[in-house]
Formats: C-alpha cells, structure tokens, sequence
C-alpha cells in the first residue's frame, strides 16, 4: 500500500468504526445514555473523517481495492473515483451533522430499544457508503439491498403503529421492484460477457438498443428509490412514519444515491448517451418536480409535506440530469459541465436544506408531540434556536439568495439559458417551455415554504398545550448549526463549492467549469464571462446588511427608537383568537383551487343551518388511484386466475410436475 | 427585401400571434371583434411593408380590400350584429384560458417546424413568418371548437382567413388578384350568410348558444 | 471599482431613494386629475414618511423580532434592486453581483419576509394578506422571470448592465419577441406593485386588499419603511421596464456627456410611466382575487411565449 491509496482505505476504515458504532450500540442496548452521548457524537465524528477523505479524494485519480468477503471466488471490487467521493463527501457532510442530532434525539420509549436503533442506524450509513464504493455489480446490489432493509427497520422504529407498519411495507415493496429493474440493468450492461464488475460493462460497447433499455431499466430502478413519477408514493408514507433524523438522512442522503447510480449508469457505464434519453428525463424531471410542489402546497402534515418538497427537489436534480445528457450527446461539454455542476452542486444542497429542515420538525415533534400543521404555531417565541436555523433552510429550500438554495437554483436555470445551439428544432423550442416550468417550480417552492414555516413558527399557538414546548437540546442544537452553517457556507462561497465538485464533471462529460478557467473569481461566480452572467452571493448579503444596519442608525439617530407594545390592531376586531389565523388548509387553499384537476380531493363543507359546522378537506394521490390501485386490481385477477390451478389434490400437483417435466424434455430434445 | 422590413414584417407576424392568443383568451364579444380589426390592421401593415420592398404593386390593392373589408366592413357589421342580436355583453363561459393558450403554445411550436421544411424553399421572408401564420390558422381553428356561441365562432372563421392571408402574403408575395377577389367576395357573402343563419338560430332557440343545435339531431 | 464607479453607485442610490416617493406622488396626482379630483402635492409622500418617522411605533405584544427586523429587510432588498438596475448609467460596481435572476431573487427575498411578517402577530387579515401575496408571487415571479430571460437570449447575457448595454445599441430594430414581453411585463408590473386591476392601492376594504393587510400591523417607522420599500419596488420595476423596452438615455461607462442628459431623459421617461400607469389604473377595474391566476397565469404563458417567438423569429 503506498501513500497515494490513503483515501480509500481510510473512508473502508470509517466504515468499519460505523459497524463497530452500531455493534458496541447493541452491546449497551438499554443504556440511552451511553448511546446518546457516547456512540452518536463518535459517529458524527467519523462521519466528518468520511468527509474530509472524500473531499481529499476527489481531485485524485480513482483507487480501487477489493475486499475478499462474500462468496469465494466473487469478491466485493470497490473503486473510489471522483464520482463517487463527491457522493461521499455528501454523506459525510449531512451525516455528521445529523448524527449529532440524533444523539440528543432518540430517547427510549420509541419502540425500538436504542441500543438496536443505533445498530440499525450505522448499518445503514455504512451500506450507503459501501453503495458508493462498490465497483461491480454484485457488491453493489448487496449493499443496496442492505441499506433498503436498514432503512426499513429504522422506518418502522414504532412498529406497534399499524400506519407505520403500512409504509414501511409500501417503501420495501418499491425498493425491491426498484432493485429487480437495477439488477436487469446490470444484466444489459455486462452484455453476455459474465463479467459482472463495473470495469468490464465500462469496456462493452453497446448497440443503441441495448444501451437503451439499459438506462431506461436504470431510471426506473433507481427512480423507484429517488421518487420520480409515479415510483413516489413511498416517499410521502415513509417520511412521517419514520423519526426525524431517519427521515433527514434517507431524504438527503439516501435519495443521492440513487441520483449517483443514474449518473454512474448513465454517463459512466453506458458512456454513449443518446439525445432523447435526456428529454426523458426532462420530462419526468419536470412532472415530478410539478408534482411535488403542488402536493407539498396542499398537505397538513410537516413531515409529508416536507416528503413531497424532496420530490420535487429529485424532480429538479433530474432536469438538470436530463439536461446535462442531451447537451453531452450532442457534444457541446462546456454546457454539459455547467448542467453537471447544477445537477451535483443541488444534490449537495438538498441534503444539506432538507436534513435541516428534517431535523427541525423533529425538534418541533419532540417539543409538542404534533406533527399536523393545524395543531402548531407560534413556536417561534418558543423554540427561537430551532425557528431561526429552520428559517435558514426555508429560505435555502425557497432557493433564494444569497442561500445556497438559489445557486443550484441559477446555474440550471443559465443552462436552459443557452440552449439555443442545439441542433433539434423541436429540442430548442421545448427548451425555454421547460425552463419556464422550472421557474414556476422554484416560484410554488416558495409559496410551500411560507406556508410550512408560517403556519408551524409564527402567529399565534394554535393550541394550549404549545406554550410549554421547550427548546432543543445542546445536541440537538449543534446538529441544527452545523447544517444551517451548511446552508449559508455553500450559498456565499459557490466558486470555492465549484472547483471542488469539478472533477466530477471533468470525469463524466470530458471538461469541468472551473478547469476551463469559465468560473470568476473566489466572490464572483461567472460560469461563462462576467458579461455573460454573474452572480455575487457575498456581495449581495453584504449589501443588503450594510443598507439594514444604514438604515437602523439612521433612522434611529435622526428619529427615535421608541416602541410601544399594544394589543395586536387587526382593523379593530377585539376577540381575535388563534383560530382565525389560517390553518395549513386555508393557506394552500388558493394552490388546490389553481390546481384543481391535479388533486382527488375529498371535502365535506358546511351548510348555513349545521349545528356542529365542520370542514374537512382530504387531499389524495391521484396516481394512487390510476395506478396502484389498478395494478393491483390486475394482480388480484391474475392470481384468482392462477388460483383456479389450486385444486387442493396431490395427485393433479403431481400431475403439473409431471407435465412439466416433459415440456423440459420435449424441450431440450429438440 | 431589406433588413428593416424585414423586421417589420417580422414585427407585424407577431403582432398577429399576440392578438390570435388575446382572441383567445377573449371573454367579451365586443372586445374580440375589436381584436379582429386590430388583426386585419396588422394584415394590412405587413401586407403594404412587402408590397413596398418588393415592388409588388399588386399587394397594394389586397392591402387596400382588407382594410376595406376586415378593418372596416366586416367589424362594422359584426358590431350591427351584436347589437341587432342584443348579444353585446355577452360573456363566453370559458373554462381555463391558461390551460388553452397552453395547448396554443404546442400548436406554436408544432406549426413552426411544420413549416420549417418549407420555408426553407422560400427566400422572401424570414423563416418563422410562414409558421406564425400556420400558428394563427391553427389557433383560430382551436377558438372556434372552444367557443360555445355563435358570434365568436364566426370571428374564429374570419380570423383564419386572416392567417392564411398572412401566408399568402408573407410567403408568396400573395395569391393572383382574382383568386384574393374572390375570396374577399366569399368572405362578405359568407358573413351575411351567417349573419341570416344566426337571426335563424335565435329565432329558433331564443339564444346563440349553437350547444343548442344538438337537439336538431335526430334521435 | 474606480472612484468614478463608487460615485455612480451612490448617485444610483440617492436618485431611487428620492425619485421613488416622487414616482408614487406623481401617480397618484395624474390619478387625481384624470378622475377630475383634485390632486395631493407631488410631495406628499414625502411628508406621509417624514410623519410616520416621527410616530412611535406601535408593535403587538407577542410580535418576534422577526416582525420587527423585516421592514428593514425589506428595504435593504428594494435599494438594492434599484441600485443593481442600470437607470442612469450601465457603470455599477455593483451591477455583476447579482444579474437577472438573482434581481428576481431579491423581490422573492423580500416577498418571503414580508408575507412572514404578516403571519407573525397571527391576525386574520395578517395570514389572508400572506396567502394573496404568496399567490400573487408564485405566478408573477417565473414570468418576470421569462421576460427577463426574453431580454437575455436577444442580449445573450443575463447580466442587466449588458442587456441594457446591448438593447441601446442597437441599430433601428424592432424585436417582435419584445412585444410579447412587453405585455407580459406590464401585466406583471401591474400585479407586483399591487395595483389595480389586481390590488388598489387607495383601499382598505378588508376583503379585497393585498398589499394593505400585509403591513396593517405596522405604524411608525416600520410602516414608513414598508412603504417606501413599496415605492422603491415600483421605482425599481418601472426603471427595469424602461431599461428593456425603452434603454435609450442609460449612460454607458465613462461617457459623460451621456450622463449629464442620463437624469432629465429618466425623470421624463418615468413621468409618461407613470401617466401611464395612472391612465392604466383609471381605465380598468379591479378583478376579483380568483381571476387574479388567471390573469397572472396569461402573463406567463405570454412570456414563454415571447421566448418561443425569439427563436421562431431568431429575433
């Protein structure tokens, strides 16, 4: 082993302190103490080594090792490259942060003893980690498997709950017909060669049609486990079943890995793509991304709501991803890069805002044991810490500057810009309609954010009980810190964020955009010339700051700061109670009206006579209805079609055996 | 052809997509006829702007028969119409004007590589004239299946006229004068045609909602 | 960043703080005496400022700091968007930190605390003005957006000293793409200022109100600096207007002469904006809010539009 092998070594030697983490947790099962205050902090430091290898690694060449456990004669080949180090440094950056939450957050009583929770946890961060390493196609497939079955045993920590027992089947329901189609896309690649390590599918070259299904096995497989349309519907009954840093870690982290296999398959593997595949993937981008904000809108609940904003974040990763394989098939790579980089530097946000926020409505669960909007409120006098580190990840989720949301958010948005030179007319003009959908998107992302951070932290408590809710925990607290100083870190300093992502892009399609020189200066962010488009992050919050703090003095000093507390105005109205406010409902109300044909809704209004007057309003999937609910009404015929085969008899089993032995023979006769 | 009329032509090509999309997100009946005067006024600039960079005298006169007929005659009558049918403030129950101009989004882009192979052929025009004009004729087909009354249905009519002008114009240096005779003949004769049948229908129904007309259907 | 730099910056900054109450006052006079009123001096919304600096401020009992923190918020990121749009000269050091979409960026910014603020003391009429401008923005923004991005694909840059640098230079053309954008950003403009026929500014009629129930818990110095936000919001969308569809008389960097004729050419161009914006708000009624997506939803697709005729027209 020389010097130069260091990285991946050290990230095996992470994983296996994560085991052993997870081990020492079952070890002390019963000991909250010890597994809060012992094993999570040590985890959130390994996590932050994982990081700072991966971060170290990514600039290097790619290492391979291989490890000899597994079925002899068929060891794990793993392989660190700029790909899968920048996925890494994703995991380790998220994960520390929210393993330190974690410690403060699980406590005993939640179903699970947290002995085992914590073993379960650190199975699943290190078979993400080993997904992200694994260089053939069985090793992966094992670690794939793994992480869906850790994730499912941490989604179902209060199994006693029958709802809970319901999502957790319907997510390893979908992760498995996710991971047939992955293992039939591995099937493609290796192309009748039997050589199922990554290396030989890089060598094959395949026909057009094979490299086809390929990728379209792959998007279905690996959009099963990021929730694009209509493989999503385990994503919003997963999420609130599961506890928050669970939630947190599956949605930012969990949801990447399968946006690192597209990438992996799509650009590594296949390496050819074909135009058409990426407007596939533009426009499944764009409806799930369409669908996801509009469903967020229109939910009561924090966590599903927060569920159908991780849609439609995947939905955006996979324009760009969609974008970056039409521009690197029709071989213009500086714009490919530029889409890469939005793809990768959103990737990395979206973990970093959605675990914030994640981890925030535990702290919100913890403190009012509420997960429905309609039930929150006011916490913002409450819970200040938790209110202000969310607002950070609102306005990263909202995508607005100088957070680090709306970096993403305006390197995609320059690449839809230059689509003009495209070859494809009907390409070119479909171009700007997406852009305009991805602007609309970005817009409701908005709306979403208000109404999720409004309706739980401000206004008046929507219910007694809330005014004794507390704030979190010192742990609790660093967690959050960490990733709010994410969020802003990666929202000012995107060039220094760009040159270390860039040789993914260099790797990928061939140039990166900080190795062509296109990319400004440390402040300035100007990913073609500074004529072109430029965007100052730093500049901008330090203006506005300095324009804030002007105009406090100022008005301060030539006039006065005086301030007189009074009982709120609403134009006059005395007995304004907290009831008034708009709940959740009310304020998505406009969105359902607007989007009415997307919904099956459910409502029961009130007459003018009632004396009891309710309103309710159910807001369905409508993709439920189309398309589960009718798979399964098939399923059920077909297996009441094969059930007609069961005759209870041994003698007509033996006779189907007997049958078929001789179709076997008949068969191999000929 | 200059660049500058070019340019005007290309100007008037979009003024004609703008109004075809106003039309039809149009509630009022008044205000659509006003659009179609507005439309054939467009018509008649773009049909002297390329009268004057080619030289084509002919175009001079069917730029001075449309003004006649589509900027004067024919919304003259249609506002006699209206007010004769007591229809003037007559709202059209349209659904959901964004999901249509939608759909006219995709007949846009849908028209324009459509003619793309063939305004390639001709070198008078900038290419995209020939699709905008596809564009309107096909948007004015899409106003008159949405339109549930008779009046819009028959601007609808007129307002493809309009478009397939348009291409005559823009792309041919328009059609031989007896044929443009002819059909501005055909147009005013299919107006007051119209015009009768429409007297017919609200005697018949007490109302220009042609929904009625399915009851003629025989069961 | 030269001296010369800096001085344009500053003077940008102290123009917009100045002619944007004026613009308002300005509205409201033609307003006046194109309804046959009489009309309020073109000052008067300077005195309604000073007045409101010198009250105390008001503030609900249980409002959080966040309340108190967002006028100034607020307008930190008007001035900054009047400061970053080329009105006089195209010469602004601060122009390349933040190009097309970060400016709609800025009002997004500015919209999310507004619309938070007004949840906070938890009134009805707080929450029902948060929902309205959430729903005014979300349709308003991609297409301010779009008839950005029209500017940038003819300009080939999203950077607006280059927009405005590009659309003033060129030769007598007339850009068909323009015109659909045009309509499209008066629609828009018209909804963001919250005027009619999407808001009235003059009412206080609880149920039809926007931009009134946002800032009805505020008084004193926090509502002054709402409302000149207000006008700066109005100042800055009508000078990016004229700054697309009208550049000519915006300064390149280091002509001189150009900028000395900069500020008359502004003021006169703002005076017809605002006649007509005047003329706009006299002659049409106010929709109901349901119509309002409608609407907002036409200017959209009008700016998809205006991009898709770019390149049909490749102009």
């Amino acid at each position: 082993m020389n010097a130069s092998a260091l990285p991946i070594d050290a990230i095996l030697a992470v994983v296996v302190v994560w085991f052993a983490i997870g081990l020492a947790g079952v070890a002390a099962l019963h000991s909250t103490r010890l597994v809060a205050y012992g094993l999570f902090p040590l985890s959130a430091l390994a996590s932050l080594a994982l990081a700072g290898y991966a971060l170290a690694a990514l600039p290097g060449g790619a290492q391979t090792a291989i490890l000899a456990i597994g079925l002899p004669g068929l060891p794990f080949h793993l392989r660190l490259d700029a790909l899968s180090a920048f996925f890494l440094a994703v995991l380790g950056l998220a994960s520390a942060g929210i393993s330190i939450f974690a410690g403060g957050y699980f406590r005993a009583g939640e179903g699970t003893p947290p002995g085992l929770m914590c073993l379960q946890y650190h199975v699943f961060l290190a078979s993400m980690a080993m997904v992200l390493l694994a260089d053939d196609a069985y090793a992966f497939m094992v670690c794939w498997e793994l992480m869906a079955l850790s994730s499912f045993f941490l989604v179902t920590t209060n199994h006693r709950i029958p709802e809970i027992q319901r999502a957790g089947f319907l997510y390893l329901l979908l992760a498995h017909i996710g991971a047939i189609a992955i293992l039939l896309c591995f099937g493609v690649l290796q192309a009748n060669t039997g050589d199922y390590t990554f290396a030989n599918m890089r060598a094959q070259h395949l026909s057009p049609f094979w490299a086809s299904a390929a990728f379209l096995l792959a998007l279905f497989g690996f959009g099963a486990k990021a929730g694009i349309l209509p493989l999503h519907v385990w994503l919003p009954e997963a999420h609130p079943a599961a506890p928050s840093p669970v939630s947190a870690l599956m949605s930012g982290v969990m949801l990447k890995t399968a946006i690192y296999g597209l990438a992996r398959v799509t650009f590594d593997l296949v390496h050819t793509p074909i135009w058409w595949w990426g407007v596939v993937a533009l426009a499944v981008g764009l409806a799930t991304a369409l669908f996801g904000v509009v469903f967020a809108a229109a939910q009561v609940d924090m966590k599903r709501l927060l569920a159908y904003s991780s849609i439609e974040n995947i939905g955006l990763i996979v324009v760009a991803f969609g974008l970056a394989i039409v521009f690197t098939a029709y071989r213009m790579h500086s714009l490919a890069a530029l889409a890469m980089t939005a793809m990768l530097y959103h990737c990395l946000n979206h973990a970093i805002f959605k675990s914030l926020l994640f981890l925030g409505t535990g702290s919100v669960l913890h403190a009012t044991h509420e997960r429905s909007l309609g039930k929150l409120g006011g916490l913002m006098r409450y819970m200040p810490w938790v209110a202000v580190t969310t607002l950070a990840g609102v306005i990263a989720s909202a995508g607005l500057p100088p957070s680090n949301g709306f970096v993403s958010e305006w390197l995609l948005l320059q690449s839809f810009l230059f689509t003009g030179a495209l070859p494809n007319p009907y390409l070119k003009m479909l171009a700007p309609v997406f852009a305009a959908g991805v602007a609309l998107v970005a817009a409701l992302a908005g709306y979403v954010m208000v109404k999720f951070f409004g309706v739980i932290f401000l206004g008046k408590p929507r219910e007694e009980k809330l005014s004794e809710a507390r704030d979190a925990g010192a742990l609790e607290r660093l967690g959050l810190a960490w990733l709010t100083a994410g969020c802003v870190l990666l929202g000012l300093f995107p060039v220094a964020v760009i040159e270390v992502i860039d040789p993914v892009p260099f790797a990928l399609v061939g140039r990166g955009l900080a190795q062509s020189g296109h990319i400004g200066d440390w402040m300035m962010l100007a990913p073609v010339t500074a004529e072109r488009a430029s965007y100052s992050p730093l500049v901008v919050l330090v203006a506005t700051l300095a324009i804030v703090l002007v105009a406090i003095l100022v008005v301060h000093r030539v006039y006065h700061g005086r301030v007189r507390r009074a009982p709120a105005w609403g134009c006059g109205f005395p007995a304004g109670t907290a009831r008034m406010q708009d709940t959740a409902e009310g304020f998505g109300q406009p969105i359902r009206q607007i989007f009415e044909p997307f919904y099956r809704m459910k409502r029961e209004l009130p007459t003018a006579f009632d004396s009891h007057p309710r309103y309710r309003v159910t807001v369905e999937d409508p993709l439920w209805a189309w398309v589960y609910l009718r798979i399964a009404a098939a399923t059920d015929r077909i297996s009441r079609f094969v059930g007609l085969m069961q005759r209870g008899r041994i003698s007509i089993y033996l006779l189907y055996s007997f049958i078929t032995l001789v179709t076997l023979l008949f068969l191999t006769q000929a | 052809m200059t660049s500058f009329s070019t340019q005007l032509v290309n100007l008037f090509a979009a003024v004609l997509l703008l109004i075809a999309f106003a039309m039809l997100s149009q509630r009022r009946i008044v205000a659509l006829i006003n659009l179609f005067a507005l439309q054939g006024l467009a018509l008649v600039g773009s049909t002297v702007t390329v009268a004057y960079a080619t030289g084509q005298h002919h175009l001079y006169y069917s730029a001075g028969i449309t003004f006649a007929l589509k900027v004067v005659v024919l919304p003259l009558i249609l506002h006699r119409l209206i007010r004769k049918l007591n229809v003037k403030w007559d709202i059209e129950t349209l659904i959901n004007i964004p999901s249509m101009m939608l759909v006219g989004i995709v007949l846009v882009i849908f028209a324009f590589n459509l003619a793309l192979p063939i305004s390639e052929f001709s070198r008078s025009v900038s290419r995209g004239t020939l699709g905008i004009a596809l564009a309107c004729v096909l948007m004015s087909f899409l106003m008159m299946i949405t339109r549930s009354k008779a009046v819009p249905q028959v601007i609808g009519f007129l307002s493809m006229e309009n478009g397939l002008f348009f291409a005559a114009t823009s792309a041919t240096f328009g059609m031989p004068m007896v044929v443009e005779l002819g059909i501005a003949l055909d147009v005013l004769v299919g107006m007051v045609i119209l015009g009768v049948f429409m007297f017919q229908i609200r005697e018949q129904f007490d109302s220009l909602d042609i929904s009625h007309l399915e009851k003629l259907k025989e069961d | 960043m030269n001296l010369e730099g800096i001085l344009a910056q500053l003077t940008a900054m102290v123009v917009a703080l100045v002619l944007a109450p004026l613009l308002v006052g300005w509205v409201n006079q033609c307003r006046a005496w194109l309804q046959n009123r009489r009309a309020p001096p073109l000052t008067q919304q300077f005195r309604t400022l000073h007045k409101l600096f010198c009250k105390e401020s008001v503030v609900a009992y249980d409002a959080t700091a966040l309340f108190r923190l967002t006028p100034y918020i607020v307008f930190g990121c008007m001035l900054l968007a009047c400061m970053i749009i080329p009105t006089l000269s195209t010469n602004l050091p601060l122009a390349p930190a933040a190009d097309a979409i970060a400016l709609v960026g800025l009002f997004a910014l500015a919209r999310l605390f507004i619309s938070l603020a007004a949840m906070d003391i938890g009134t009805a009429f707080g929450t029902m003005g948060a929902r309205r401008e959430m729903l005014v923005g979300f349709l308003a923004e991609p297409a301010f957006l779009m008839v950005l991005f029209t500017a940038s694909l003819i300009s080939n840059s999203t950077s607006l000293a280059t927009i405005v640098g590009t659309l003033a230079h060129r030769e007598l053309t007339i850009l068909p793409s323009l015109a659909f954008a045009g309509v499209a950003f008066t629609m828009v403009s018209l909804a963001e200022n919250a005027r009619i026929p999407v808001d009235n500014p003059a009412t206080h009629l609880e149920l039809t109100m926007i931009h009134e129930a946002l800032v009805l818990e505020y008084s004193g110095r926090h509502l002054a600096l709402m409302e000149w936000a207000a006008s700066l919001k109005l100042f800055a969308y009508s000078c990016a207007g004229l700054a697309l569809f009208f550049p000519w008389g915006v300064a390149e960097a280091n002509d001189r002469v150009a900028l000395a004729f900069a500020l008359p050419v502004l003021v006169a161009k703002l005076a017809a904006g605002g006649f007509a914006l005047a003329l706009i708000e006299t002659i049409l009624a106010k929709m109901r809010i349901f119509r309002v997506p409608e609407f907002l939803a036409t200017a959209f697709l009008l700016g998809v539009l205006a991009l898709l005729v770019h390149l049909l027209l490749g102009a």
